[in-house]
């Protein structure tokens, strides 16, 4: 119990900063933290992306396997994206089935590959309805210090971007690297007191009651999009929230995903 | 084979013959369950949903509670013949973020201070299902909290907008969802045009999203209409019993 004291300390501690123009950690209301992606971390995997945003670290794993086809999409390969809130990542984590967070947050990476039909799918086929790729997007978060959605689905482009096609490995012929045609980045802010703050760390996360996560594509188009927290969010805030979002998405873009 | 195609605008109109612009017939029913504390059925178009409200009451289990304020729960049900194929009974993934959503959605309109250390159970079982269903849940489950006596700031109205041959237009069904480009569905407190629930999948470009959201808007204040006087209707009905 004692720790809700500590938290609506910290509340009012992020919310006073706010009010004369501060944040927690002296970045500008529209500033991440530093971002860095390394790839090709861990080899046993046909992709993988080892992303850190300020304190928070996530790798994502990318895995091929044949597999059969929805039923609705015999000649389409197969998207799984799953995300695991590790326990060492945070002592509010728990070992167990995934809770909606960790569902929460599998589901919006996965819209935004989804929406921007950022795979080929439709190349993945090695046998019309009966055998088609199936590609796993396994998120692993190891330490949150907040903005979990935008680490994810950075590394889960970066990820998709350098992962190949196991075809010797299962006794196939064909291209072995994965066809990719968007690069969709995801870019959450959170409104505090009427201020709007991209990236926010935990004790931000926290204290806003209202976070959006806009996904956008290579082109400025949108592909996903998903508020959470239980405030609401005028018209205005949101069309800054995306404006920040498209911003910020060609800046990442640029830096982090174009080769 | 790929994934037909199929043309859901001929002539300016949709396959259902509705306009851009136009929701699904709406039907609203308060107080439908005897044992729950606030009920409510709600038809849209051919989506039916129940909402059920339970408490405040004990929360359990006790270390769930806050000592502050009510805690909000809410359940999101498929019937397992809601849809074409059987849905496999009991919550997958989809229902589990449904849930989040909608109880996001409506959390900020619930005077939870009120109610410390207790649990307000929302749930929210689809009937049939045709598009749509989240945003009808949430209709019938502002409805079915009012209905309760749960102390509220204003009601929470939601629809979805959607992207089909190049067009946004309002409130999709299955078949729409199913062949056109993006769907988006959103909650509001219609009065004060304040948005608690945003989600979109698919592709819009910046422009269309902005539409869409008026659209929305505009649609929300429509939706807010008839929960407001299916809530009156039912309430003058009740009092005017009393005084007999």
């Amino acid at each position: 119990m004692g720790f809700e004291i500590m938290e609506d300390i910290r509340k009012d501690y992020v919310y006073d900063l706010i009010e004369s123009g501060k944040r927690v950690d002296g970045r500008g209301f529209r500033e991440y933290r530093e971002i860095s992606v390394e790839r090709d971390v861990i080899t046993r995997a046909e992709g993988s992306a080892l992303v850190k945003i300020g304190e928070t670290v996530i790798l994502v794993g990318v895995k091929l396997e044949p597999g059969e086809p929805f039923a609705d999409a015999p000649n389409e390969g197969v998207i799984m994206t799953n995300a695991e809130l590790v326990p060492m990542a945070s002592p509010d984590f728990e070992p167990g089935p995934p809770d909606e967070n960790s569902v929460e947050l599998a589901r919006v990476v996965d819209r935004g590959i989804r929406g921007s039909k950022t795979i080929e799918l439709e190349k993945l086929c090695i046998e019309g309805g009966e055998k088609v790729w199936m590609v796993f997007i396994d998120i692993h978060v190891l330490d949150n210090d907040g903005n979990l959605v935008d680490a994810a689905a950075l590394g889960a482009i970066a990820s998709l971007l350098n992962a190949h096609m196991p075809t010797e490995k299962y006794g196939l012929s064909g291209d072995d690297t994965l066809p990719i045609r968007d690069t969709p980045v995801a870019v959450t802010t959170v409104e505090i007191g009427g201020n709007i703050l991209a990236d926010p760390n935990l004790y931000e996360e926290t204290a806003a009651t209202s976070k959006l996560t806009v996904i956008s594509n290579a082109d400025g188009t949108l592909s996903g999009m998903q508020k959470s927290g239980s405030g609401g969010l005028k018209e205005e805030e949101i069309a800054e929230m995306v404006e920040i979002g498209i911003e910020k998405a060609g800046e990442i873009r640029r830096k982090y995903l174009v080769t | 084979m790929m994934k037909e195609e199929i043309q859901l605008i001929k002539e300016g109109k949709r396959l259902d013959g509705r306009g851009f612009e136009e929701l699904r017939p709406i039907k609203i029913e308060v107080g439908v369950l005897k044992r729950a504390d606030g009920s409510c059925y709600f038809e849209l178009g051919n989506n039916k949903v129940i909402a059920a409200v339970y408490g405040p009451r004990e929360m359990h289990p006790r270390h769930f509670q806050d000592a502050k304020m009510a805690v909000i729960k809410y359940r999101y049900n498929m019937a397992p013949f809601s849809v074409d194929d059987r849905k496999r009974p009991g919550p997958d993934r989809r229902s589990v973020e449904i849930s989040k959503v909608s109880r996001e959605a409506l959390d900020p309109v619930i005077l939870k201070e009120y109610y410390p250390k207790t649990a307000i159970d929302v749930y929210v079982e689809v009937l049939q299902s045709d598009a749509g269903t989240r945003t009808a849940g949430i209709n019938a489950a502002s409805v079915a909290l009012a209905a309760a006596g749960i102390p509220m700031k204003d009601l929470v109205s939601s629809v979805a907008v959607g992207k089909i041959d190049g067009e946004v237009v309002l409130d999709l069904n299955a078949v729409e969802d199913n062949y056109g480009e993006g769907d988006m569905p959103v909650a509001m407190v219609a009065r004060t045009n304040t948005i608690t629930m945003l989600q979109m999948d698919g592709r819009f470009s910046q422009e269309e999203f902005e539409r869409g959201l008026k659209l929305a808007a505009s649609a929300c204040r429509t939706i807010y209409e008839l929960q407001r006087t299916a809530l009156l209707e039912r309430y003058s009905e009740s009092m005017g019993e009393g005084e007999a």
